[in-house]
C-alpha cells in the first residue's frame, strides 16, 4: 500500500436515466481531468483518484440528471485483486447482487425524486396485509368441498 | 450535517439519498476502505484479521459466533458514531457480504436501542410506495440538524 492510499477513494456512479448514458457520463469524466482512473460497467462508471478530485468529477456528473443519476462509495478499488473477477475466475463479483437489485429500484426512486422536488402531494398507499388465518381456513374448506 | 447510520449497510439508495439531502452516511463501503488502505502487518491487508473478532467482543458475547463478531467490529462503529438512522427491512437482498441474519439482528436492535432519531421502512415495490419511501426518507433528513451556515 502506498503512503497516500488513504487519500485514494472510489465511487461508484450508476446512471438510471433517460437522456444520459452511461458513455455520456464516462466521456464527461474522461473529459475533465486525469489524475483518475475510470472503469465503465453495465449500470455506469466506477470513478477511483484522490477524494477531491473524485467528489468533483462526480458532482459534475451528477449534475448532467440529478435525480437519476446515483452515487456510492466503494471500498475497494477497480481491479483490485481480491474483487476483481479477473483473477477470481469470472463470477459476479461480492457485493454485486445486491447493488443490482437496488438498480432495479432507481427509475421509481428517480421519479419519486422528481415529484418531491415538484412538490406533488403524497397519495396515501395501502399496503397489502398478510392473509388472515379465518381467511386461509375458508379458502382451503372452499377447495377441500369441491 | 448529521451522521446517519443506514441498513442495509451497503446500500447504494440509502447512502445516495443522505448524502443528497446533506447528511453525511454511516456506510459499510468507507469502513471497508478504511480496512483495506490501513497499513498493517497483512500485505495485502485481509478483509477480517484475528484482531477483528475481538474487537467485536464489544458489541456481541463470547459465544456468538467469530462471524457475527467479526462482522459487528465494523458494523459497531459505525453505530456507536450514529446521530440518526434508517432502517430498511424487508430486504430480499440481504444476501452476500449483508447475509448473516444474526448479524443484521444484532445491528438493528443497537440501532434501535440507541437514543438517536431513527425512521424504519421496507424497501418499495410500486411506484407509489417508492414516492412515499423517498418522501418519509426526505422529510426525516430534513428535520435533522444540519452544519452551521448550511440550514
Amino acid at each position: 500500500m502506498s503512503d497516500n492510499a488513504p487519500n485514494i477513494i472510489t465511487k461508484i456512479v450508476v446512471i438510471a436515466s433517460d437522456s444520459i448514458l452511461p458513455i455520456d457520463a464516462a466521456m464527461a469524466i474522461y473529459e475533465s481531468e486525469n489524475e483518475i482512473t475510470i472503469k465503465e460497467t453495465c449500470y455506469g462508471t466506477m470513478v477511483s483518484g484522490p477524494s477531491d478530485v473524485v467528489n468533483r468529477v462526480v458532482k459534475k456528473v451528477v449534475s448532467m440528471d440529478v435525480n437519476h443519476i446515483f452515487v456510492k462509495e466503494r471500498g475497494f478499488l477497480p481491479g483490485d485483486d481480491r474483487r476483481c473477477r479477473a483473477g477470481r475466475g469470472g463470477g459476479p463479483r461480492p457485493g454485486f447482487h445486491f447493488l443490482r437489485e437496488e438498480v432495479k429500484m432507481l427509475p421509481v426512486i428517480g421519479k419519486a425524486l422528481d415529484d418531491y422536488e415538484k412538490h406533488v402531494p403524497l397519495e396515501k398507499v395501502t399496503h397489502p396485509g398478510k392473509l388472515e388465518v379465518s381467511q386461509l381456513k375458508r379458502i382451503i374448506e372452499s377447495e377441500l368441498a369441491r | 450535517m448529521a451522521k446517519v447510520f443506514i441498513y442495509p449497510t451497503n446500500s447504494l439508495i440509502l447512502s445516495d439519498l443522505v448524502e443528497r439531502f446533506g447528511h453525511k452516511p454511516l456506510a459499510m463501503m468507507g469502513k471497508v476502505r478504511e480496512k483495506i488502505t490501513t497499513v498493517g502487518i497483512d500485505s495485502p491487508p485481509l478483509n477480517i484479521t484475528p484482531e477483528d473478532p475481538k474487537l467485536g467482543l464489544k458489541y456481541a458475547a463470547v459465544e456468538v459466533p467469530a462471524g457475527v463478531r467479526g462482522r459487528m467490529s465494523l458494523v459497531g462503529p459505525l453505530i456507536d458514531e450514529a446521530e440518526a438512522a434508517i432502517i430498511v427491512g424487508d430486504a430480499e437482498i440481504s444476501f452476500g457480504c449483508m447475509g448473516c441474519a444474526r448479524t443484521n439482528e444484532l445491528t438493528k436492535y443497537l440501532a434501535r436501542k440507541k437514543n438517536i432519531p431513527i425512521i424504519e421502512l421496507v424497501y418499495p415495490k410500486s411506484e407509489e410506495e417508492g414516492r412515499e419511501f423517498v418522501y418519509s426518507i426526505a422529510e426525516f433528513l430534513k428535520s435533522l440538524p444540519m452544519e452551521e451556515g448550511s440550514a
